[in-house]
């Protein structure tokens, strides 16, 4: 499986990030624009801070692995970019614009209405500890459900798709299973066929791997790596496997605290952490 | 044969008429309660206050203020304030339909509450619009909590309709009265009675099984084959006895 090309190649290049409506950033670009940025971000649950003025960005393409204690506010940082949760302070940018927020006329950013954050989800899928699976649809339906009903995809082409992507993922002969019949591996493949069905240019996994049997572990990520390998899809990705984040990802961020205290390449944060508590940490899980 | 009997036999058409003037009650006014359980149920979970408080103050109301009087309040009070008097089957119908629609509304809330929220999370994640999230994946799954509930509300409506005796709607409580007058036999009649609302009941029973058989299907449940025959209840689906041979 491993070795067949993925039928997932996305043709439609790059926009031009100054093509973004509404563009005009407060903050300007870093350098080769990042596709994701996080300016300031704070995130709190009432007297409890999860991220405390977050800084970081992703480029396009880039495969990051987000490590870190339990608590530390991985899992936060993929649920505000997928909108499920609202910012408490700053903002982050996707391709130049604003995610959650909208510029009134005075040029003020506000909260975006649900109108603005279903445009804003349209580059971004996901893929959940849970699966999350719909189980009042059969396999074939999770997958283009979606495509049909919310990018308003022809059926018989969104059903060939689905058929592709179940093929890469190993499960075409499930393609009429509910998704109580299946184990909880396969489960996740379909979700992570279900994702990739919509076409995301960033895919947030989110510690994907971790409600899995052992022995389930590694089909699931070496299908993540064919996916990193042969797509331009960008994942952030929040693991405890720290195989996965030395074989697929360019970037490794570790988080404390609500703050990323080191980022560099794998090789050099498994090897030759420069933070003490990385260090601590990568003692503790490696 | 007893007298009871052949008096019943003498008036079968008017006993047939009362029997349907009572499943008439029974199949309208759950529909008026399962359209209202519905609005007020999705109301009472809106972002909206006013509809949330409306919801509430309805739902209260009508929970709270016995089925009786507000059938008399509909056929003896209402007349005299609107000057227009309703139908007595129609005015079964719509206090059925408010009163069980302000508990089945309670139902339809908590079972929509009852959806995992990763099932809200990934409809988001699909970028699912929150009318096409409620209608293809919140409600199929509330849907097969609600039926145990409904069952049990659809069987405590059958039998408030021999309330409809009281303001002379014709149904089969009115008719076997009747007989009863006629024929002096208390005993009989009312074992009839008793008879006719069980066998109706059970018979409701069986069909919401059935409904609730295809739910689960739909869902890749276990339906619990053989159980057709079973009479559930809200309880007993959720504390369902390990190895139970019942």
């Amino acid at each position: 499986m491993a070795t067949e090309p993925l039928p997932l190649q996305k043709t439609a290049d790059v926009a031009p990030a100054d093509a973004a409506p509404g563009a005009a950033p407060a903050v300007a670009p870093e350098t080769g624009h990042p596709l994701v940025r996080f300016d300031d971000v704070v995130k709190r649950y009432g007297d409890h801070v999860v991220l405390d003025g977050l800084n970081f960005s992703v480029r396009r393409g880039e495969h990051i692995t987000l490590i870190g204690p339990s608590g530390s506010g991985k899992t936060t940082i993929l649920r505000l970019l997928m909108t499920l949760e609202k910012v408490s302070d700053g903002v982050i940018w996707v391709d130049g614009s604003p995610l959650s927020h909208v510029r009134t006329p005075a040029g003020v950013l506000k909260p975006a209405p649900e109108k603005h954050l279903r445009e804003a989800r349209k580059k971004i899928g996901m893929v959940f500890q849970q699966f999350n699976l719909f189980p009042n649809m059969k396999v074939l339906q999770n997958i283009t459900e979606a495509p049909v009903n919310v990018l308003g995809k022809d059926r018989e082409e969104a059903e060939a798709r689905a058929r592709e992507l179940l093929d890469l993922v190993g499960l075409s002969a499930k393609i009429d299973a509910h998704p109580s019949q299946l184990s909880g591996g396969q489960q996740q493949r379909v979700a992570i066929a279900r994702a990739l069905a919509m076409e995301p240019e960033i895919l947030l996994l989110d510690e994907v791997t971790s409600a899995l049997d052992p022995e389930l572990v590694a089909g699931v990520l070496e299908l993540l790596g064919d996916i990193a390998r042969n797509t331009d899809i960008t994942m952030l990705c929040v693991t405890h496997e720290m195989n996965f984040a030395r074989d697929v990802s360019e970037t490794v961020l570790m988080f404390d605290s609500g703050q990323v205290i080191e980022s560099g390449p794998p090789e050099k944060i498994f090897t030759d952490p420069e933070h003490e508590r990385t260090r601590e940490f990568l003692d503790a899980v490696l | 044969m007893s007298d009871f009997f052949s008096a019943f036999f003498d008036e079968l058409p008017q006993v047939r008429s009362g029997l349907w003037v009572t499943l008439e009650a029974t199949v309208l006014g759950a529909l008026a309660a399962l359209l209202l359980s519905f609005v007020l149920g999705l109301m009472s979970i809106s972002r909206l206050l006013v509809l949330r408080g409306t919801s509430r103050v309805v739902v209260e109301f009508f929970r709270g203020t016995s089925l009786y009087i507000q059938l008399f309040w509909l056929y003896y009070a209402m007349p005299t304030l609107t000057g227009y008097q309703l139908d007595p089957l129609l005015c079964g119908v719509v206090a059925f339909g408010l009163n069980y629609g302000a508990y089945g509304a309670e139902v339809v809330r908590g079972a929509i509450g009852s959806v995992p929220r990763g099932q809200y999370e990934a409809a988001v994640a699909l970028n699912m619009s929150p009318l096409h999230r409620m209608r293809k994946v919140v409600l199929p799954q509330a849907w097969v909590q609600m039926i145990p509930s409904f069952t049990n509300l659809l069987i405590q409506l059958l039998k408030c309709t021999p309330l409809l005796w009281l303001i002379s709607a014709a149904d089969l409580m009115t008719v076997v009265q009747q007989l009863r007058d006629r024929t002096g036999e208390t005993l009989t009649a009312y074992l009839t009675l008793l008879a006719v609302y069980f066998v109706l009941a059970y018979a409701l029973t069986l069909l919401m099984n059935l409904l609730e058989r295809g739910a689960k299907r739909r869902l890749g449940l276990p339906t619990g084959a053989g159980s057709l025959l079973r009479s559930r209840s809200a309880t007993e689906a959720v504390a369902s006895v390990p190895g139970g041979a019942r």
